[in-house]
């Protein structure tokens, strides 16, 4: 089985999609409710260019029902080939997006998405931002989810500090997000509060 | 197993379902619509719980279902026999073996550690339906964390009652925003909301699922002159003598004769085993 170099829209989709999606979402769930902890996660080899971390992320949460928004370093016409084949999720804008992908430099700026209303605060996009690793923490985070403190490394640290941050005070709205890197991914909700890590 | 898809469900509504427990997690306490199903067992027989645990299990899981404390009850076991049949997993009577637990209107004695997933039924998700029956209303409550009329129903408790009577699904804010239910858990299990495991609340019939993530901050409202109280029966367990669990009460003729044990029936076991004896109850864990 090919697994570095998948070009074929039809294949690097779950080998068994109620097994491999249930431990995707178990993955996915423990990221999102432990905020800094990195979960291995695997079962999707998508198109060149994106980790198995966001490919198995997207087929196990995006469906028909789900706008994918593909920032411009992540969009190609194999990953939209890819997607509308394993998932029949369409491609929208970043304003109407559900999910959106791509590096951190790409998704920006983070006002474009949106951050559900006040009544339903879960109507927000949540961004799967592509790193090349988890190198060091630079980040300090606290808040539900975490025993005490917990670190993480954010990309293009003191911006997306600052704007990581500035989601976080609009708190019970707000974007999510899920860092991919490889077969790794980490989460950060809204309602984790960060700071510089000294 | 048979011929179901891995755990009942469709791919496509676990995938909804999971999408709302993201939610439902990156906002602790916030009620996320979800799009629920009818599912082969009647509503308020936990057919919002069965959904996120369906919703959550792997085949690598291990599943212990209690139903008021209790793994014997039919509710337990017909939903433990549900996920044995579609999901071939593995189950369990054990708290420490499991690695979800599903449950009814009790939280387990023993405490949860971060391996864990406690899936809670709920009936009413919304605390203030009884107060303001309005959905577009608590919404808005919710939105504008307008919570003075929770506070004022507490007040009447006591203006009637001396103390606040409330004894189950006793209100809590979570992380200092939102007011949430417990769901129908004795007042008792409060405290315990604040655990090392991921808590997961579905509501079929209201079509609601909200979550708490290990170690969320979650406060029962109360007043300072009249602070929060974990009240249970003032006995020890008559079979393993547990002076800490909480206690069901059990009529044992009309001479007015009665015992009290725990309702945690894991929990009651396992103290037996260890050689804990209570007032009626001998070594071998009968009641003599």
């Amino acid at each position: 089985m090919s697994v570095e170099n998948n070009t074929n829209s039809f294949g690097g989709g779950f080998a068994s999609p109620p097994i491999d999606a249930a431990h995707g979402f178990r993955a996915a769930m423990n990221a999102m409710a432990r905020p800094g902890t990195i979960q291995a996660i695997t079962g999707a080899v998508p198109p060149a260019g994106i980790s198995a971390a966001a490919g198995t992320l997207l087929l196990t949460l995006c469906d028909p029902e789900t706008g994918v928004y593909l920032a411009p370093d992540a969009d190609s016409v194999a990953l939209r080939e890819w997607l509308a084949f394993h998932t029949g999720a369409p491609i929208v804008s970043a304003d109407a997006a559900d999910f959106a992908l791509g590096s951190w430099a790409a998704l920006m700026p983070l006002d474009q998405y949106r951050i559900g209303t006040a009544e339903y605060p879960d109507r927000s996009t949540t961004l799967i931002v592509e790193m090349a690793d988890f190198g060091t923490a630079n980040a300090s985070l606290s808040g539900p989810g975490i025993k005490d403190v917990a670190t993480l490394a954010l990309p293009d640290a003191a911006a997306c500090l600052a704007a990581c941050q500035g989601n976080a005070m609009l708190y019970p709205l707000g974007v999510d997000f899920f860092f991919t890197s490889g077969s790794e991914l980490a989460a950060l909700p809204r309602s984790t509060k960060i700071s510089a890590k000294d | 197993m048979d011929d179901y898809n891995f755990a009942y469900l469709d791919e496509q509504t676990k995938r909804m379902i999971r999408r709302a427990i993201l939610k439902g997690l990156a906002v602790p306490g916030y009620q996320v619509p979800f799009a629920s199903r009818e599912m082969p067992m009647p509503y308020g027989w936990g057919t919002g719980g069965v959904q996120v645990s369906a919703a959550t299990l792997t085949p690598k899981d291990t599943l212990k279902v209690i139903d008021q404390g209790a793994d014997d009850t039919t509710n337990a076991v017909s939903i433990r026999k549900f996920f044995e049949r579609t999901a071939g997993v593995a189950t369990t009577e054990e708290t420490t073996k499991a690695s979800i637990i599903q449950t009814r209107h009790r939280i387990p004695e023993a405490d949860l550690t971060e391996d864990q997933i406690l899936v809670y039924q709920v009936p009413i998700p919304e605390p203030l339906r009884f107060l303001e029956p309005r959905e577009t209303e608590t919404r808005k409550m919710h939105s504008l964390e307008e919570y003075g009329l929770m506070h004022v129903k507490l007040y009447e408790d006591i203006s009637q009652h001396g103390d606040i009577a409330t004894s189950y699904a006793y209100p809590v804010k979570v992380e200092d925003r939102y007011v949430m239910d417990p769901s129908p858990i004795p007042k008792f299990d409060n405290p315990k909301l604040e655990m090392a495991a991921i808590q997961l609340f579905g509501a079929g019939r209201e079509q609601r699922i909200y979550a708490v993530p290990p170690y969320t901050k979650v406060v029962s409202l109360d007043f300072e002159d009249y602070p929060f109280e974990a009240s249970k029966a003032d006995h020890p367990c008559d079979l393993c003598g547990s002076e800490h669990s909480y206690l069901d009460e059990v009529i044992l003729d009309d001479a007015g004769n009665r015992m009290f044990v725990c309702s945690d029936t894991d929990y009651c076991r396992s103290r037996r085993a260890e050689g804990h004896v209570g007032r009626l109850g001998d070594s071998e864990g009968e009641a003599a």
